[in-house]
């Protein structure tokens, strides 16, 4: 296309597709990845509506969690029918991951790695456990059973009181145990591992 | 005057290491010995397939019944769709893993995806939000790279305090290479147009896991894919099918399969599998988190436990080698212990973040030695020794376990896992 064409006889229809190929040739520039490669660009937008109904993520800052509540003693009876048999009693000695207690173990010669003494961040329990439990039934709990088996599991480590009725309000300024026990090697230093830089044989 | 063998395998370093050059010679005269054992033993002009009509043609073709059986490694598990099999590396040769025996790490069960109503959302922190079906995927100029796949937790015993007795597969066997083909990330990236604020992604699985990584969107823009074959065919169902995340030299769960949903962010999720799990935890209590890509690592295939010496002689000690961070640069090899090493021969193509298969002349005197194989990737980075790997972590550490193993050959011959 021709610079005169886009300053006289273009068509709204023409300007449309040539802003459209701007767009694109800019975006592409910026990321300076292989500008030339043609493709199809067959993704259909998807609406706000249907991204808000596929989005299941809750990030570590809350952000995803759903309206609705659920307290200790709800979570218990939510607990007893459908946890119980995997993680045994008070979320300990099952069959299933350990979920309680722990506390202060992990520079022990014997670290017990657990929802109380190891994970970081509160909200993303309510993002596993709606996603991915019962492991035979997952996503058959509502939101308002997951609010309380999260409240249920920290009150037996003491991390919310008995009495402690979680939402999205108040689940992300729980203060986990080990919340400072993480080193991230995110960003430049996500490859870190042990043997990085060592001078060859 | 005609060589002798001896003159070929000249020693290269203790406990019997010959020159590369000795690899040829002996295998020549191996066969020789061999034509002229049969002819012996059968006394007969033609073997019996050769008077008669052989078997049909067929649709799928399988592996020669006599040639034994080569399956993975299952366990007995409380919960039979969730954990791993693996890979019987020391049944195989080369580097490329048939598509029916790449290990598998499931976190509840393999999907039954329906490639039809199957569909990958690309949302979060891009300019417009887009759906793209898997035949919308198949119309997109493709790539295809030859690949391996480890799992974090892959060798992980070697943390015990007793050398696990198991096969090099059961020891690390969650490690497969393919030739994966698929669509670049960062083509369907740009598609959706990534906001400046924009740092990871988080990629969801369409299983009953409900599988979610985070992943720095550096690495997405680099050279990640979105597998959709392997090794030629559709991906198999317990490889992800219909199309997986496919991050070359990243750890094998962030590779996330049954793809359904990328969620461009500015800050990672810090969702369960990337905290509570693949999280490495350190000797003074912390621990790592992201520690995403496969360190530079190796390991001997034969001899291995289960794999016994019949006999003194010369033979071929041979493995796997690779890294995360790109090609292989050496293998060493010691057959005394670690006292003293040689360069083994590495069969190219030698292909970054890829399986590089290592060989090395040897002449077991049938005394009992502790074999061990050490490798260098082209950053200079090295295999560390179990002592190093272990002082870093604490105790129960199983996740990015590259340290150097070692197999004890006895006067019999028998072949078992050893720390030295």
């Amino acid at each position: 296309m021709s610079m005169r064409g886009v300053g006289s006889a273009m068509s709204m229809r023409e300007h449309l597709i040539a802003g459209g190929l701007v767009l694109l040739a800019g975006a592409a520039s910026a990321l300076a990845r292989d500008p030339a490669a043609e493709t199809p660009r067959l993704g259909r937008p998807a609406a706000p509506e249907i991204v808000s109904r596929l989005d299941l993520t809750v990030a570590s800052d809350g952000t995803g969690l759903p309206p609705g509540s659920g307290s200790v003693v709800e979570g218990r009876a939510t607990y007893t029918a459908h946890c119980v048999a995997c993680h045994g009693a008070a979320g300990s000695g099952g069959v299933a991951d350990r979920l309680t207690g722990g506390i202060d173990t992990l520079a022990s010669a014997k670290p017990v790695k657990t929802v109380a003494s190891y994970w970081p961040y509160a909200p993303t329990l309510f993002d596993y456990i709606r996603r991915a439990m019962p492991l035979t039934a997952p996503q058959s709990l509502d939101d308002r059973q997951v609010y309380g088996l999260v409240a249920y599991l920290l009150s037996i480590d003491g991390i919310v009181s008995a009495d402690a009725r979680l939402d999205a309000t108040n689940l992300p300024k729980i203060a986990m145990p080990n919340r400072s026990g993480f080193v991230s090697l995110e960003g430049e230093r996500f490859d870190g591992n042990l043997e990085r830089g060592k001078t060859p044989h | 005057m005609p060589d002798t063998p001896d003159q070929h395998q000249e020693p290269v370093a203790g406990g019997g290491l010959l020159h590369r050059r000795a690899l040829l010679v002996a295998g020549a005269l191996s066969a020789g010995g061999l034509a002229t054992g049969l002819k012996a033993a059968t006394g007969a002009r033609s073997p019996a397939t050769m008077l008669k009509p052989g078997a049909p043609l067929s649709g799928v073709g399988e592996r020669a019944p006599s040639a034994g059986t080569i399956q993975r490694i299952v366990p007995s598990l409380p919960f039979p769709g969730t954990g791993s099999s693996r890979t019987p590396l020391q049944l195989l040769e080369g580097t490329i893993t048939p598509n029916g025996l790449h290990f598998e790490r499931h976190h509840n069960g393999i999907p039954d995806v329906a490639p039809a109503t199957h569909e990958l959302l690309i949302h979060g922190l891009v300019r417009q939000p887009l759906l793209f079906r898997y035949e919308d995927l198949l119309r997109y100029p493709r790539e295809s790279r030859i690949l391996f796949l480890e799992c974090s937790g892959n060798s992980g015993t070697i943390g015990a305090d007793t050398p696990v007795q198991g096969s090099a597969g059961q020891l690390n066997g969650l490690l497969s290479c393919a030739e994966w083909t698929g669509v670049r990330l960062s083509t369907l990236l740009d598609e959706a147009g990534i906001a400046p604020q924009a740092r990871w992604v988080q990629a969801e699985g369409a299983d009953s896991a409900g599988m979610t990584r985070s992943v720095p969107l550096s690495i997405c823009l680099d050279d990640a894919m979105i597998a959709l074959f392997q090794n030629g065919e559709p991906l198999r169902p317990e490889q992800g099918f219909p199309m997986r995340l496919l991050l070359p030299g990243i750890e094998g769960n962030a590779s996330v399969k049954w793809l359904r949903r990328l969620k461009v962010m500015a800050a990672p999720a810090f969702s369960r599998d990337e905290t509570s799990k693949y999280s490495d935890i350190l000797a003074d209590g912390r621990a790592e988190l992201f520690s995403l890509r496969m360190g530079v690592k190796s390991v001997i295939l034969a001899p291995s436990f289960g794999l016994d010496l019949k006999c003194a002689g010369f033979r071929e000690i041979s493995g796997l080698t690779w890294s995360g961070r790109g090609r292989i640069r050496k293998v060493e090899v010691s057959a005394d212990g670690g006292a003293s090493w040689a360069e083994a021969a590495l069969t190219g193509p030698v292909l970054p973040k890829a399986l590089t298969r290592f060989r090395m002349a040897w002449r077991w005197d049938g005394g009992p030695v502790t074999l061990m194989s050490r490798a260098t990737d082209e950053t200079g980075a090295v295999q560390p020794p179990r002592s190093e790997w272990l002082a870093k972590y604490g105790p129960g550490q199983t996740y990015h376990a590259n340290a150097i193993q070692s197999w004890h050959v006895d006067a019999r011959g028998r072949v078992s896992h050893v720390y030295a």
